[in-house]
């Protein structure tokens, strides 16, 4: 409708990360648990939107986007000097941390898609005990490559054509038309070079297999949910990692791809809202909300 | 890779043949290969076309074999793939070309720049008979 004012609100925090100053770019909505959302590789914190204006989960969640550094609003550091951009897993956990550090946030739940679905992983396995629950969507201890990183950061192709047109398939064909246009504007929208940094962590930095049986479901719970039509972390990919984790809930998602929430956020909400209501209804004796 | 019958087999070959009217009937992805201009080979696994791209339009297309033709870069899938690819709602895995690839039922070689730096092109250029779903059987 025109004049609607949608109720998220944006703020920059400055974050300290591995002795830098970070200037990070936030979304946030909603009151009560502490909800951290990721965004995908080569993209920004606008594909939780939908999430974030939802009226329903702002009754009982603090609902937050951020921006990594180098995506969306979130500037490089101040002492970047132009050198290639490379997430590493060491470097994402610092900085998911640093940032919830920053907020003071009291044992947030967490929930990343995609490379944030696999840092979700790393979560659990080394600071679990940090968080009320983690959420990994088209999250996999390891996948198989299906495309050469190379052509998404080279002069002679457009990145952001070749950025959009790669994932293009990963979106389930029934997600709305103007929902699939937004997901890739995204990518269209990434530096250059930045979406190819960020599956350094994903294809190289960030190989779970053979850690994930160290995670302590009883520690903290952990929800694994995947896109039946993500040819790139599979079903298949994801229930054998939750194989090897006991205690993981597993769910997958029809008429969904890689990016759920953004893809066909409506559809999404159908699978998402369960998991939401279990976490709320299992932190309601040791419930607080933190403001800042 | 998956096998499928002789007459599918033509169905896919036929669907094929008809990808330059499809396209004419399609300015705005004419205007997005605007400046492509290649010679590839695209198809059925065992029976590809030799097709020209001039400034995004088919200005040939042609079945293989063809006595010395050149190409750059070749894609081509099962008989089996192509018409999965293009029913109105494809199953997962089978819905994108480099799920295909990824799957095994496609195969892509050569130089791959023309293929990559206008690969949204080739998607929406080889998923024009699904628009026309009619032409293929499952």
């Amino acid at each position: 409708m025109n004049g609607t004012i949608e109720p998220m609100v944006g703020r920059y925090v400055h974050v300290e990360i591995d002795g830098a100053m970070h200037r990070i770019y936030f979304e946030e909505n909603g009151a009560g648990i502490p909800l951290v959302c990721l965004h995908t590789a080569g993209s920004d914190g606008r594909q939780w939107r939908h999430l974030l204006a939802d009226e329903e989960f702002a009754k009982n969640f603090r609902i937050i986007a951020f921006d990594m550094p180098w995506h969306g609003k979130s500037y490089p550091p101040a002492n970047w000097s132009g050198e290639e951009y490379q997430l590493t897993t060491v470097r994402y956990t610092q900085t998911i941390r640093a940032f919830c550090g920053a907020l003071k946030l009291d044992k947030p739940v967490v929930m990343g898609c995609s490379i944030g679905g696999r840092i979700v992983l790393n979560l659990a396995i080394d600071h679990a005990a940090e968080f009320r629950a983690l959420i990994g969507l088209e999250a996999a201890d390891f996948q198989a490559p299906w495309y050469d990183t190379t052509w998404l950061n080279r002069p002679d192709v457009h990145g952001g054509e070749i950025c959009a047109a790669l994932v293009s398939g990963l979106i389930a064909p029934q997600s709305p038309q103007a929902s699939r246009m937004e997901t890739l504007w995204g990518y269209k929208q990434g530096g250059p070079g930045v979406f190819k940094g960020d599956l350094y962590f994903y294809r190289v930095d960030g190989d779970l297999r053979g850690r994930v049986e160290a995670i302590d479901t009883k520690v903290c719970p952990l929800y694994l949910l995947t896109g039946e039509y993500d040819f790139s972390c599979t079903p298949e990919d994801t229930k054998r990692t939750a194989a090897a984790i006991g205690g993981a809930r597993v769910e997958i998602m029809e008429q969904l791809g890689h990016f759920p929430m953004s893809e066909n956020p409506e559809q999404f909400r159908r699978y998402i809202a369960p998991v939401l209501g279990e976490i709320l209804t299992q932190s309601i004796p040791t419930r607080q909300g933190v403001h800042v | 890779m998956t096998p499928l019958s002789d007459a599918s087999d033509a169905a896919v070959i036929k669907a094929f043949a008809e990808i330059p009217a499809l396209l004419e009937r399609t300015p705005a992805l004419v205007t997005r290969g605007r400046f492509l201009d290649c010679d590839c080979l695209l198809g059925p696994m065992g029976r590809p076309f030799h097709v020209s791209i001039r400034a995004g339009r088919i200005t040939e297309l042609t079945p293989a074999p063809v006595l010395m033709r050149s190409w750059r870069f070749s894609y081509r899938a099962t008989s089996a793939a192509w018409a999965e690819y293009w029913q109105a709602m494809p199953k997962p895995g089978w819905h994108d070309l480099l799920a295909l690839t990824k799957r095994g039922e496609a195969v892509l070689e050569g130089d791959l720049h023309p293929f990559m730096a206008h690969l949204q092109y080739f998607k929406d250029l080889l998923a024009l008979p699904r628009l026309d779903a009619a032409t293929v059987s499952s």
